[in-house]
């Protein structure tokens, strides 16, 4: 009995430094969570939103869930976010989302939903500060003895081994099954080795079957942007490379435009004015 | 008192002296490594390695650490310029933050205050260690993306990729150990190798463990995310000045890190070695001594690491991924199995240790039998034709290579040549005729 009071009024009372850890690491997450809804670019999301877990992570560990704590910073911040950042850069740095409506109506749901979200979260935290016992996580008596990290160990593994493998195979088959969808073609088919690519080239399959003629390189000049040249001295077309010859002036066009005066005004399907194109537009 | 209530007595000042060395750790044991690495890969390479600073240059290290930040700063124009400057940062402090849970001695008295030469002792040590590696990947995949152009990207990418795929088969090689010493916390495993270290106790673990880390740190022979012979620099390469000091610190900090976690995990942390720990009862085990120990493993695994780096080629990347996830991965869980099964097998009081003898026999003549009846991998018959007639010159399949041993003596068709009036058909004949 004595130990459970004991228990609460450590819970009730906040020392100075979990106080101090909230005060930092709560704004910073609730930063971090406005920032991945407001930022345009999807690579900045993705680390306002690694902000968050990083921040939700510490404060676990303040509240004596260090397992708890280190999964959170290895699992979602260390794995499945880089797995987002993988695909967003792979999709390419350049796109931004665009404010138009592609589903009918979602504004209208996402405000109800929304509401209704809120509402579950005010209650369970009103009842998670009025009615919930708080347990003493630290030391070696935590959750009935042998502390923390040792009973998670052992819950896990012994009440709830059948949910816990349950979820791996279902982790498992996602994975599998993702793989196998991936890769039908090559299953059909069979993966070519390096003697049948070959031989499908030079049966015509591809569009050559050498690679294309690098740069040309002479006594004068051996820079990317010299072409190669036949054995006629004309130019061979297929040595340069067309980003060349196009970065410039792709990149200037859109100054050029401006100074003439032909920039298109704003359009109601872009974010940024003058760039008619919302997969272009750069606006990290 | 136990390690942690030990460190949770620490007054402030102490925690402050402890988290300084351990920054000037890190910092000054990258500056020896350089130097050390060059001169050393120099030897290996019959050179002299760098020699002009300083006596015997070295000072090299000095010189390098004050040119660095002192170099113009190149910020490319397509960079994303809040990414550019976070992902140096992002890989920097993760490095240094893991140093906080390695053991590196027992209890001593600083001051007159009895403390354990470590900054916290968690109970899930091991993690903390994981979780800062897997956070020092974003600096690599922020640098590479923040750059803005595809060389540093593509190495960001397969930087990443080898990062975390090899920081599985690290994971599961940490697993073994954990059961055997039953803890999470560096401090405790460290103790619980008293009986014997792990290295040889959990041999398959030990190797895995290596190799991985080797893998995790992108040093040679998988130092694929900056093979300079295909991606220029990898993810820095667009980096210059203190940035790109910053993940050169990162890299050799991590080295040190990984090297002093294998020392941790499979080499009794900071006892003595085995001969010296018989002399009087084990004294050079208490006070200051075991620091001694504990950095003579790590260098020996940091010389391991510049040795490699000497001697071995570069893998290429598919090669490098097959090990991983197709050796490294598979052995890892087998072994862990079997780990277990042993542990069970121990605890059970009902069996006898000659039936184990005997199940194991069983089990691995099966496995020999299930072995032989694997049918071998089929050879594709050789003799193909090459299917050819795209329209491309092709030369024909009954081609006759001429034979070396009928070509004719050198005066002697010297002597044909000067013969011009013979015509062609003479010399034809001659070849029919042999």
């Amino acid at each position: 009995m004595s130990a459970m009071l004991l228990a609460q009024e450590a819970a009730t009372h906040v020392t100075t430094g979990e106080a101090v850890a909230f005060w930092i690491l709560g704004p910073l997450a609730l930063a971090g969570g406005l920032g991945m809804i407001f930022a345009r670019n999807a690579v900045h999301s993705a680390l306002f939103l690694v902000l968050t877990m990083l921040s939700l992570g510490v404060i676990y560990l303040v509240q004596q869930a260090p397992f708890l704590g280190f999964v959170q910073i290895i699992v979602y911040t260390g794995a499945i976010m880089m797995l987002f950042l993988f695909v967003l850069m792979l999709v390419g740095r350049d796109s931004s989302d665009s404010v138009v409506e592609v589903l009918r109506g979602q504004r209208l749901w996402a405000t109800v939903l929304g509401i209704g979200l809120a509402v579950l979260i005010v209650a369970a935290v009103s009842r998670a500060l009025s009615s919930v016992k708080s347990l003493d996580l630290a030391g070696e008596n935590a959750n009935g003895g042998k502390g923390n990290v040792a009973n998670i160990g052992r819950a896990l593994f012994s009440d709830w081994v059948f949910p816990f493998e349950l979820t791996s195979a279902l982790l498992i088959v996602a994975a599998v099954g993702a793989m196998v969808l991936g890769y039908v073609d090559r299953h059909l088919r069979g993966r070519r080795t390096q003697k049948e690519l070959v031989e499908a080239r030079f049966r015509g399959e591809y569009e050559r079957p050498s690679p294309l003629p690098g740069p040309g390189v002479f006594a004068t000049s051996n820079s990317v942007a010299t072409p190669a040249l036949l054995p006629d001295g004309s130019v061979a077309e297929e040595s340069l490379s067309r980003l060349i010859d196009a970065t410039a002036s792709e990149k200037l066009d859109e100054e050029r435009k401006a100074v003439a005066g032909t920039l298109p005004g704003p359009d109601s399907r872009a974010l940024a004015p003058g760039k008619s194109d919302p997969g272009k537009g750069d606006l990290g | 008192m136990t390690r942690a209530q030990l460190l949770a007595d620490d007054p402030l000042w102490l925690i402050l002296i402890k988290a300084v060395v351990l920054l000037l750790l890190g910092a000054l044991s990258t500056m020896a490594m350089i130097v050390l690495e060059r001169k050393i890969v120099a030897r290996m390479q019959h050179r002299p390695g760098p020699n002009r600073v300083g006596p015997g240059g070295w000072f090299q290290s000095i010189a390098d650490a004050i040119k660095l930040p002192f170099k113009e700063q190149v910020i490319p124009d397509t960079a994303d310029r809040k990414v550019y400057f976070l992902a140096p940062i992002m890989s920097t402090i993760p490095a240094f933050l893991a140093f906080s849970v390695i053991p590196f001695g027992p209890e001593v008295s600083i001051f007159g205050e009895r403390t354990v030469l470590q900054l916290v002792d968690l109970p899930v040590g091991v993690l903390v260690i994981l979780a800062c590696s897997s956070m020092g990947v974003y600096g690599i995949v922020l640098a590479g993306w923040a750059s803005g152009s595809p060389y540093p990207l593509l190495g960001g990418l397969r930087s990443a990729a080898q990062v975390i795929s090899y920081e599985i088969a690290m994971g599961l090689s940490i697993v073994a150990v954990i059961l055997y010493s039953g803890s999470l916390s560096t401090g405790d495993i460290v103790d619980a190798q008293h009986s014997g270290w792990y290295f040889y106790l959990l041999a398959p673990s030990f190797v895995i463990y290596f190799i991985s880390m080797v893998g995790e740190t992108n040093r040679a022979p998988f130092d694929l995310p900056e093979a300079e012979s295909e991606l220029v620099g990898g993810f820095h390469t667009e980096y210059s000045s203190m940035k790109f000091a910053l993940f050169f610190l990162a890299e050799y900090v991590n080295m040190v890190i990984v090297s002093a976690f294998c020392t941790t995990l499979f080499f009794g942390g900071y006892m003595a070695p085995w001969p010296i720990s018989l002399i009087d009862g084990n004294y050079f085990n208490t006070g200051w001594w075991p620091l001694l120990w504990f950095f003579g493993k790590t260098a020996v695994f940091l010389f391991v690491f510049i040795w490699l780096r000497g001697t071995l080629p570069r893998l290429r990347y598919d090669q490098f991924m097959r090990l991983g996830w197709k050796v490294l991965v598979p052995v890892n869980l087998v072994w862990i199995v079997a780990v277990v099964a042993l542990r069970a097998i121990r605890h059970d009081q009902s069996i006898s240790s000659g039936s184990i003898v005997w199940i194991v026999a069983v089990v691995v003549v099966v496995l020999i039998a299930v072995a032989l009846l694997l049918p071998d991998r089929a050879v594709p018959p050789d003799e193909q034709v090459p299917v050819t007639g795209g329209g491309y010159p092709v030369p024909p399949l009954d081609l006759r290579v001429p034979d070396k041993e009928n070509l004719k003596p050198r005066v002697r068709r010297r002597r044909e040549r000067a013969a011009v009036g013979a015509g062609p058909e003479r010399g034809a004949d001659k070849e029919t005729q042999q």
